[in-house]
């Protein structure tokens, strides 16, 4: 019988080119400037960051000065955005307001996004009665209505910018949770999970040093659907009185305050609202393009 | 450490000893996912792995090789019987107790796709073994890491490299590294070639040769293909539903198998010439399903020499001890 394969030399292998490896994030960030929404959001999202790092430096008026004699100017030289029932510049206060949209999208989504990798990888690694409780847990929190979730927790903290920010953060927690015990487990069955067994690797090494890594493009984009909303969420919080106070210029507050105003003076209301949509506008669109770029299914 | 509890005396040549090793997985139905049948991937397997040797164990896809070379490398518990490694009885140890002994025995896998971190440059996951068992400073891990990749034909300075920019011939070699790093006794080389183009099959066959010479490997090879298994197999195994049916020397299991099995899996390797004609007629009828109890031999349905006693006794391995072992009343009666 002669089922003998061919014997091969031991040819030399590695023979890859030694070109400099263009690192992942500027991979990552060319394809990006590539993507059309990923030019537009991107756009957006670094004009939101110039105007909440250089706010104070940009703005021709100080955002809480009352100037009861040039109250509810129309928009014009002096006052491109026009001024509000008090005589503040809204240009002014909707520059300075980008930093609350930025505070509360970092914020809440790091506490939510912390909570949940947390809580999604004790399901995962404890297994058996912990990933039961905890999912439980998470069941309940994603059982109440949302707006009834971040209304309870206000309630027990009291109203104010950090709470809101709080509490859209906890809301968002169980989604978080879920989406990693999902990917978590599908990333433990593979193979090179398997390999860190046989070495000797304990749980604690594997989930954070093997399968933490293998779910963190899915965690960004994630992020990117969440952050917007979760932007939008503290904005309806403060429009509510639950979260930004007057005078604090966050957007959704000013919407609150002026909206008395609108059958006279449109751009009271028209300065935050627009100032809203096109920053959830910019973040969705940047969003979009991350999700295009990372997503292995759609590259 | 548990030592071998059991009577039968542990011979210094035997790395590894499987005594009467079963593994069950449970089958589980309907909405409250109760048991309702057990199927026995491994049921009752003898078997010794001699320091030095390289052990093929061949059989067809789903008749519990893989299954038993995780149960042997203690991945999994057996159900029954007992594993012993280097004196060590591991087939009941929780992974805590048999950390240290991990370092003792390693697997290549299959897929060399699936097998590497994606997210690790092939220096982190070649170096894994020696950050996780603690072994030597930062320095002293590069150089073994350099030299091991050395020695499986890798070209150190490309430990930065990312597993998608390598070829499956070398990503294969990547993972020989991760095993070996540990500079383990036993190497269990699970179809370490199966999703290898057929002209680099030969160059990772030959590399596992030249590293068993070099370091005093012992290897458990499994495999479906017998041509790779004849090539690099000091003594082979033959698996046929949970079961080992034939185990012979290389020479003694090619050149006279014995068992019905053995016989027709050899009768069915395809020969590489063209005025060929098979001559003894190919196995009919499938593999049936592991997940009843069988009573006698589980060939009977498919084997053309059957009796009516394979009907109802089932053969153990017989034959002398070390030497050629085949289970089959045929056999036996000196067919």
């Amino acid at each position: 019988m002669t089922h003998q394969t061919t014997p091969g030399t031991l040819a030399p292998a590695g023979t890859v080119d030694h070109r400099p490896r263009r690192s992942g994030l500027i991979r990552i960030l060319r394809r990006l400037a590539r993507h059309r929404s990923g030019r537009i959001g991107g756009a957006a999202v670094l004009v939101i960051i110039l105007m909440a790092a250089f706010g104070s430096l940009l703005v021709p008026y100080a955002p809480l000065k009352i100037d009861m004699a040039h109250r509810l100017l129309p928009p014009g030289a002096s006052h491109w955005f026009g001024t509000d029932e008090l005589g503040r510049d809204l240009l002014s206060r909707v520059i300075f307001g980008a930093r609350y949209l930025l505070l509360v999208g970092v914020y809440s989504t790091a506490i939510a996004f912390g909570g949940g990798v947390l809580l999604g990888l004790l399901a995962v690694a404890g297994g058996g009665w912990t990933d039961m409780l905890v999912m439980r847990l998470v069941d309940i929190m994603l059982a109440f209505p949302y707006v009834l979730l971040l209304l309870a927790i206000i309630a027990a903290l009291g109203p104010s910018l950090t709470t809101a920010m709080v509490a859209v953060g906890i809301a968002g927690i169980p989604g978080y949770a879920r989406l990693v015990r999902g990917e978590a487990l599908s990333v433990r069955e593979r193979e090179y999970v398997d390999a860190m067994r046989v070495l000797g690797a304990g749980t604690l090494r594997i989930t954070l040093g093997t399968i933490l890594p293998s779910i963190l493009p899915a965690l960004v984009i994630y992020t990117s659907y969440v952050m917007p909303l979760a932007v939008l969420s503290a904005s309806a919080l403060s429009f509510l009185g639950l979260g930004a106070q007057p005078p604090l210029p966050e957007w959704g507050a000013m919407l609150v305050s002026s909206r008395s105003f609108l059958a006279t003076a449109w751009w009271v209301v028209a300065a935050p609202g627009m100032a809203i949509f096109l920053s959830i506008l910019g973040l969705n669109l940047f969003g979009n393009a991350l999700r295009d770029v990372l997503d292995p299914k759609h590259s | 450490m548990t030592k071998a509890t059991s009577g039968k005396t542990h011979r210094a040549d035997e790395l590894v000893t499987v005594s009467g090793v079963s593994a069950h997985f449970a089958v589980r139905s309907g909405l409250l996912r109760r048991r309702t049948g057990t199927v026995k991937a491994v049921d009752g397997v003898d078997l010794v792995i001699r320091r030095g040797e390289t052990l093929g164990l061949v059989g067809e896809s789903g008749c519990g090789k893989t299954t038993l070379a995780r149960t042997i490398l203690g991945l999994r518990p057996a159900d029954e019987g007992e594993v012993v490694f280097d004196g060590h009885v591991i087939s009941q140890l929780p992974p805590r107790d048999l950390k240290p002994l991990r370092r003792h025995m390693q697997l290549i896998f299959q897929d060399p796709y699936a097998s590497l971190d994606p997210h690790a440059t092939i220096g982190r996951s070649i170096r894994a073994g020696l950050d996780i068992h603690g072994i030597g400073r930062a320095a002293e891990r590069s150089a073994i890491v350099a030299d091991m990749m050395n020695r499986v034909g890798l070209d150190p300075a490309l430990a930065d490299r990312f597993p998608h920019e390598f070829s499956g011939g070398q990503r294969q070699r990547v993972g020989i590294a991760r095993a070996l790093v540990l500079n383990p006794q036993l190497v269990v080389c699970d179809e370490p070639v199966s999703a290898l183009d057929v002209s680099i099959q030969s160059q990772i066959l030959n590399l596992i040769k030249d590293l068993q010479a070099d370091l005093g490997l012992t290897y458990l090879f499994v495999s479906h293909n017998l041509a790779v298994v004849e090539h690099v197999a000091d003594r082979v195994a033959v698996m046929y539903l949970g079961r080992i049916v034939e185990i012979a020397d290389r020479e003694a299991l090619f050149g006279a198998p014995r068992h019905p099995y053995t016989q027709a899996l050899l009768a069915a390797v395809p020969q590489p010439d063209p005025t060929h004609r098979r001559t003894e007629a190919p196995l009919a009828g499938e593999t049936p399903s592991p997940d009843v109890d069988y009573q006698g031999c589980r060939f009977r349905g498919r084997c053309p020499v059957a009796i009516d006693r394979c009907r109802t006794q089932e053969p153990e391995l017989a034959g002398p001890v070390n030497g050629h072992r085949t289970a089959c009343w045929r056999v036996a009666d000196g067919l």
